[in-house]
């Protein structure tokens, strides 16, 4: 049988007279890691916490690996982990403290709980932290412990919720490698981020949402497509930007780009540019977002 | 940390999380809620200390004055035996507003368990921790004089009374607790509740109060409560104030029961 990880029809959900997700659809296939892209009170949140039965939505439906996230939310409850925005964990208890009772609420006895402990608390590198309070950890490590007692059992669906906002960039790297060698094992990661570098290093398929819907699915590199070619960048001795001429990529294209800066007689290092996904992203939700889709 | 993490399937846990049986959630809860109080030392030692202190106070300061016969030691233990017994359930109240706070409520929210196991947890704990507290505060009370003239079986009846307190009282603060909207709100509610006992016959006979006071403070919960601890300790007449003090206990639970479910399903729900 091959139902799909995550299947969202039509989902909509309003907070009072404001409408957060406004005809979600989306489909992510099992063992990919999918990226919800968006800024801030995108509905990204939101969307989590109907997947994973903490809000139910007004309309419309959402399954997780086939079970109805409303009528079956046990099941769901079952088979997935959440790493969400706010770090879950037990500041009073210490790392061990904190993976063993989430292993017992997950059913395993006393004796496999500390067992299981024992190995995450190696798997993600909080040897050294283990006996120690969770009040006095960093970021990074809370981060870390807060992963880790998502796997406890492992689950089929794993949600993660701006998984390294307030990290610093080594601690986000390592959160990357990661979450990559979890992915890597077959666990389906449904992560959202505000990073367009994260979304870009971690994920199979990326969702731009915009106004509660997505404004655009797919690849990172379908996406950077969609805003066009390449730039041709003119910068002066410090690096300034002059001028940037926007080509559709081919080889004549280009030449009419360097001759139109040769015509204004500009002096300077002529430098290409790929488009990035910040491009992507506020092409995207800019308000004018309409203007990029025709030139796509 | 940068070293590549091996598969985490490589030990092959269990795929799916486990129905648990019987009372599993609510254990694992309580221990957690006891990690809580052992390790918050300060509520503790407040919970013990403060108690104690009341106990000298009373017995040594106030209590020359108000009956330089020794006497009023053997009045006010009980009374302060009850007020202890309420002390350290309102710390209940900051604890379960401090988890509801946090995003560890969402974590226990997207797993298979009961409903209301952590409130369990937190309730079980506060009901251990104030046991211990009150059984210290008789022990100090016997040092500074009290003579109790009660039968086993009526320490034990005792012993049943003060539990039903504390756990209607637990409950009461867990609700606060579930409805203030901040660990310190929690703490501010939860000491309101404190002065309760002082408006009873637990410091001084309801005779004794002004006029307009009397039908309030011999008609409030914690006087027949108050008065059954006399009578099972020291014999005083009981009359039907044990059915009273019961009544009481469990008019409280049941209410504080239903409030803190019905604000348990509005803020643990689904929102
Ligand atoms: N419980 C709630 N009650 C009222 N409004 C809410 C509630 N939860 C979310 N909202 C609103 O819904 C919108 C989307 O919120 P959401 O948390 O889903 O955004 P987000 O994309 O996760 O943003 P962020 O990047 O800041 O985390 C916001 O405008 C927020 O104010
Ligand atoms: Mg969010």
């Amino acid at each position: 049988m091959t139902t799909n990880a995550i299947e969202i029809h039509n989902l909509r959900k309003t907070f009072g007279r404001q409408t957060v997700i406004d005809g979600l659809s989306l489909t992510v296939e099992r063992g990919e890691v999918f990226a919800l892209l968006g800024p801030n009170g995108a509905g990204k949140t939101t969307t989590i916490n109907v997947l994973t039965t903490l809000t139910s939505a007004d309309s419309g439906t959402a399954s997780v690996v086939g079970f109805n996230v409303r009528s079956q939310a046990v099941e769901v409850q079952r088979r997935i982990s959440l790493t969400g925005q706010a770090a879950a964990v037990d500041d009073a208890l210490t790392a061990t403290e904190n993976v063993v009772m989430f292993a017992r609420l997950a059913g395993l006895g006393r004796g496999e709980s500390h067992r299981r402990a024992a190995e995450l608390i190696e798997q993600f590198g909080l040897t050294d932290a283990a006996s120690r309070l969770v009040r006095a950890f960093s970021g990074g490590m809370r981060r870390r412990l807060d992963l880790a007692l998502s796997f406890v059992v492992t689950p089929e669906v794993l949600f993660l919720d701006e998984p390294t906002t307030g990290l610093d960039t080594r601690s986000r790297r390592e959160l990357w490698d990661l979450i990559r060698s979890l992915a890597a094992s077959g666990t389906t990661v449904f992560l959202t981020t505000q990073y367009l570098e994260e979304a870009d290093q971690l994920a199979d398929r990326i969702a731009v949402l915009h106004n509660g819907r997505v404004a655009a699915l797919g690849t990172a590199a379908e996406l950077k497509a969609r805003v066009g070619g390449d730039t041709v960048e003119l910068h002066d001795e410090n690096g300034e930007l002059l001028r940037e001429i926007p080509t559709d990529g081919t080889v004549s294209d280009l030449r009419r780009a360097l001759d139109l800066l040769d015509e204004d007689g500009a002096d300077g290092v002529v430098t290409l540019r790929r488009p990035s996904l910040d491009d992507v992203f506020l092409a995207l939700t800019s308000p004018n977002a309409h203007a990029v889709k025709e030139t796509a | 940390m940068t070293t590549a993490v091996p598969a985490p399937t490589a030990a092959a846990p269990p795929p799916l999380r486990r129905r648990l049986r019987g009372v599993t959630a609510e254990s694992v809860f309580v221990e957690r809620s006891l990690r809580h109080s052992l390790r918050d030392g300060e509520s503790l030692l407040m919970a013990i200390l403060l108690p104690v202190m009341l106990m000298l106070m009373f017995t040594w300061v106030f209590g020359g004055a108000i009956d330089s016969s020794g006497a009023y030691v053997d009045y006010v233990v009980p009374g302060i035996i009850l007020t202890c017994a309420g002390f350290g359930a309102s710390s209940t109240a900051v604890y379960v507003a401090n988890d509801m706070r946090t995003g560890i409520i969402d974590r226990f929210r997207t797993m298979p368990l009961r409903a209301g196991a952590i409130l369990t947890g937190h309730v079980v704990a506060s009901l251990l921790r104030n046991l211990v507290a009150t059984a210290i505060v008789i022990g100090v009370g016997v040092l500074v004089g009290f003579r109790p003239t009660g039968s086993l079986v009526e320490w034990v009846a005792l012993a049943v009374l003060i539990a039903l307190y504390i756990l209607a009282i637990t409950y009461l603060f867990a609700a606060i607790g579930l409805a203030a909207g901040s660990p310190e709100g929690a703490n501010g509610y939860g000491f309101v509740l404190l002065f309760v006992p002082y408006l009873s016959s637990a410091f001084v006979p309801v005779a004794s109060m002004p006029g307009w006071l009397q039908p309030i403070a011999a008609h409030q919960p914690v006087t027949p409560i108050v008065e059954t601890i006399r009578g099972l300790l020291m014999g005083t007449p009981l009359n039907a104030e044990p059915w009273w003090a019961v009544g009481w206990c469990l008019v409280i639970l049941v209410i504080a029961v239903a409030w803190g479910a019905w604000l348990f399903r509005r803020k643990a729900g689904r929102r």
